[in-house]
């Protein structure tokens, strides 16, 4: 057995775990304040004044608009074509994206609500949207402020609704586009889905079982995603390209019974179908687990230990899903403070850019060639595109060709090589961002 | 290599020394020479599931247009947009048509209803079944290709086994060093002066993930150091634009270097198509378009050399039978592999048809499997690599039959 921690050994780690990374005022804090209530007020981030970071994010104009008024203002080159607009070069779509992985760079070194983006940064990658497919491009940036953000730190079952219903993921996962194969309809109006188009598609009702909420291994069968992938036809979009948002289209819906995982949904439901599901799936013990364990990676190791887990587990079950609850359970249970798990792991790219941007107190406007780094490293935000997001596993981040990218940003960090972002005393910090200690937390 | 032999013989070794050069220079020098002509494995995998009923078309099986009303593939005949036909029962997709050459020449072979045994249809854990090479079970700690490796532990050359991606796949995971890469041409220190400093750093660590990562990195920069002058440039043959196209471009140089590889790797993702898969044309067909134009431009590239190379293709399942109600196909079970090489006995469409009447259908939907991925790699293992104990490459399968001498 390894000496237990010390103090200063507790505070970086648990800096490690739940902020992007120490920097000397944040461990000045915590050394103050102590761990306990420091961690309280991390759980309640709408109490913690954070302008310094919100003022620079409010100078990215399209993170603050709605689908509709990106869909107008960064239009589809195929409108442009067709409708022979003249626009400026600031208007083409890509700038939506940019705008919105600025936002999530400049927030994650910059903000004081730092556990509450680590956990925006979680279900971002659970609840994964690929941004590059068709119409999510304009899509990702409502998901990310009006879905995933406002229940963080919620319920799980508000935050699995709100995906369920978001148009980024219906659109991404094709659920919107899934109809009750007997629909007798001649083409749905309500939605701008092509012609003659009649059956379920499985894909959205699979994923979310294997990757939201049960787990691959949860005990659902493929006689279950059939019958869950009925439950939510009609759960759709008014037109991706146009008005963006959820809609309910009942002439889509299959109205018949279904059976899902054992419970029967009577026929005639409508809409509540889906939202049975949905309650049915957050409150499983599965779910629980599922969600536990992943936590319990992203808080303490890639292989954490099932005790912590059941912990873990227990606390999501009790409290009916509250996420700051589970969050709790963790950080606060012994096996978090364990020397084994001490710098257990490897940090994804975005948490070693960010670390590294905060350690050396860095001037950034996470400019594109600050982003580009990320993606030499393997994690373009926004932008994975398997359902599973990008992976918490560290083995997968240390390929030779990612390493070497990682100490190629060190040593373009440290040479004040990076457009956009400006390092004092530079060269003094070369050894530490360069540093095999530094690639862990 | 060619600069350092004679700078070897015209100053007897010992004036090296005099240069500067370090006494490893000549070790490095000696290992040059050992380089061959051995022969490659290139496994390309296809990401997302492949919908090989589209890809190579059982034209003459009468449920195929049945199942499939608006996204079958028309059969064979005059004009564009339809089956090529290869043995009167099976057809390439239109946009296949760059493989047809190779396929007439005998270089490519078609193995139909193939893939991996489990029914899994979670892409996550398919791909990870066939990566491991041990379907049904997730906890194998190795990926194949990687335990295909171990089996010569002596030569830590990472450039043993090559894998064109940022993200070193799970095939590949394992003890054996392997390497990621991709780019030769940024597979450097952006600051060269610093590498002795760094490559101590990370040889004197205890943690085993990044001594390793560190001791590939600073191996493989140093072997291309040493072959700077003798790296053949990089190929004039026309690649089709994509990761696909880039990354056997890099594959296809390096063992024209003579690197030492034996084993790689690339993919090529968005074959899910749930929607809008369409048909002649399309989603799929753009896709199939870069898959055929990178390998047909592979073949070209590499000419003779070909000779010692077999390349495979690997999807991690099929796709439904019949159509979804979005002009797609969803999650399936058995697929189409191709193999392509100098050796491999092509021209032929290998495996037993199961039939897709709805009763054979595999769980009343899918395309029934007839050949294990494993009974084809297996093959090509044993005799293109010469790998005798397959039970180590592939433990837990039992290969019972008759060889399909898919490779002479």
């Amino acid at each position: 057995m390894s000496a237990p921690l010390t103090d200063e050994q507790k505070i970086a780690h648990l800096l490690g775990r739940i902020t992007f990374g120490p920097t000397p005022a944040e461990t000045e804090k915590v050394k103050s304040k102590g761990i306990v209530p420091y961690l309280e007020e991390q759980l309640q981030p709408e109490k913690i004044p954070d302008s310094l970071v919100e003022d620079k994010v409010a100078k990215l104009k399209s993170v603050h608009l709605s689908s509709q008024e990106l869909l107008e203002l960064y239009p589809p080159p195929q409108q442009v074509k067709a409708k022979g607009m003249e626009l400026s070069p600031m208007q083409s779509p890509r700038y939506v994206v940019l705008e919105l992985q600025q936002a999530k760079l400049l927030r994650a070194v910059y903000s004081r609500r730092q556990l509450y983006e680590v956990m925006v940064d979680f279900w971002t990658n659970h609840f994964n949207v690929f941004a590059g497919k068709g119409a999510d491009r304009w899509l990702v940036t409502s998901y990310d402020r009006d879905t995933i953000r406002p229940h963080a730190l919620g319920r799980f079952r508000d935050l699995l609704l709100a995906t369920a219903k978001s148009p980024a993921m219906l659109f991404y996962l094709d659920n919107w586009l899934s109809v009750n194969p007997e629909a007798v309809m001649n083409r749905p109006r309500a939605t701008a889905a092509p012609v003659a188009r009649r059956g379920i598609n499985e894909n959205y009702a699979r994923e979310l079982m294997e990757l939201h909420t049960l787990g691959v291994d949860g005990g659902y069968t493929q006689k279950d995603v059939v019958e869950v992938a009925r439950c939510f036809t009609g759960w759709t979009i008014r037109r991706p390209r146009g008005q963006p948002e959820f809609l309910f289209d009942a002439r889509m819906h299959d109205r018949g019974e279904k059976v899902v995982l054992g419970t029967r949904i009577p026929a005639g439901g409508g809409m509540e179908d889906g939202v049975k599901v949905i309650d049915l799936l957050s409150r499983h013990p599965s779910t629980a687990r599922f969600i536990a364990g992943k936590l319990a990676r992203r808080f303490v190791s890639d292989d954490p230990p099932s005790s912590l887990v059941d912990q873990a587990a227990k606390a999501f079950r009790e409290s009916d899903g509250d996420i700051k609850d589970t969050v709790r359970a963790i950080v606060r249970s012994p096996e978090f403070f364990s020397p084994e798990v001490v710098q257990a792991k490897i940090k994804k790219p975005l948490e070693f850019v960010a670390s590294a941007l905060r350690a050396v107190g860095a001037e950034t406007n996470a400019s594109p060639a600050l982003l580009r780094s990320l993606v030499r490293m393997g994690e373009p935000l926004f932008l994975a595109q398997p359902p599973t997001g990008f992976p918490d596993v560290g083995s997968t981040w240390i390929s030779p060709d990612m390493l070497l990218t990682r100490i190629n940003f060190a040593i373009d960090l440290t040479a004040n090589r990076i457009a956009g972002t400006r390092v004092k005393n530079a060269e003094t910090w070369a050894e530490l961002v360069a540093a095999p200690e530094f690639q862990r937390r | 290599m060619a600069f350092s032999r004679r700078l070897f013989l015209k100053t007897g070794g010992l004036g090296l020394l005099s240069l500067g050069l370090p006494p490893s220079f000549l070790v490095r020098a000696a290992e040059g020479e050992k380089s061959r002509r051995n022969k490659i494995l290139v496994v390309v995998f296809q990401r997302g599931g492949m919908d090989g009923l589209n890809a190579v078309v059982p034209f003459k099986d009468r449920s195929y247009y049945s199942l499939r009303p608006s996204i079958a593939i028309a059969e064979p005949s005059s004009g564009k947009d339809r089956t090529i036909d290869l043995d009167g029962f099976y057809g390439l997709h239109p946009a296949l048509a760059p493989l047809t050459p190779l396929f007439d020449k005998g270089h490519l072979a078609v193995i139909h209803a193939a893939g991996s045994p489990d029914n899994t249809r979670s892409h996550f854990d398919a791909q990870d079944y066939m990566e491991l090479g041990t379907p049904g079970v997730k906890n194998t700690p190795d990926g194949w290709l990687n335990r295909l490796l171990t089996e010569n532990k002596s030569d830590r050359n990472p450039f043993r086994a090559v894998s064109l991606t940022q993200r070193l796949p799970r095939i590949l995971a394992g003890k054996a060093p392997a390497l990621t890469m991709t780019s030769i041409e940024e597979f450097r220190l952006r600051d060269s002066l610093l590498a002795p400093a760094l490559q101590k750093v990370y040889a004197n660590i205890q943690d085993p993930l990044l001594r390793q990562g560190g001791e590939n990195v600073f191996e493989a920069m140093r072997i291309l150091k040493t072959m700077e002058s003798t790296l053949p440039p990089p190929s004039s043959e026309s690649y089709p634009a994509g990761r696909l196209g880039e990354s056997l471009k890099q594959i296809g140089r390096l063992i024209k270097a003579n690197i030492g590889i034996e084993i790689a790797f690339t993919e090529i993702e968005g074959w899910d198509t749930h929607v809008n898969e369409g048909g002649a044309e399309g989603q799929m067909a753009n896709r199939l378009q870069e898959l055929a134009g990178a390998l047909a431009a592979f073949y070209r590239d590499l000419g003779d050399r070909m000779d010692d190379v077999a390349l495979v293709t690997l999807s991690e399942f099929g796709r439904t039978a019949r159509e979804n109600g979005n002009r797609g196909t969803d999650h399936g079970h058995a697929n189409v592999m191709f193999a392509m090489g100098g050796k491999i006995k092509g021209g032929k469409v290998y495996g037993r048809w199961p039939g897709l009447d709805p009763g054979v259908l595999y769980e009343g939907r899918d395309l029934a499997l007839t050949t294990d991925f494993r009974a084809v790699c297996g093959e090509i293992l044993s005799r293109h690599l010469g790998q005798k104990d397959l039970k180590k490459v592939f433990p837990a399968y039992e290969f019972a039959g008759p060889p399909f001498g898919i490779i002479a």
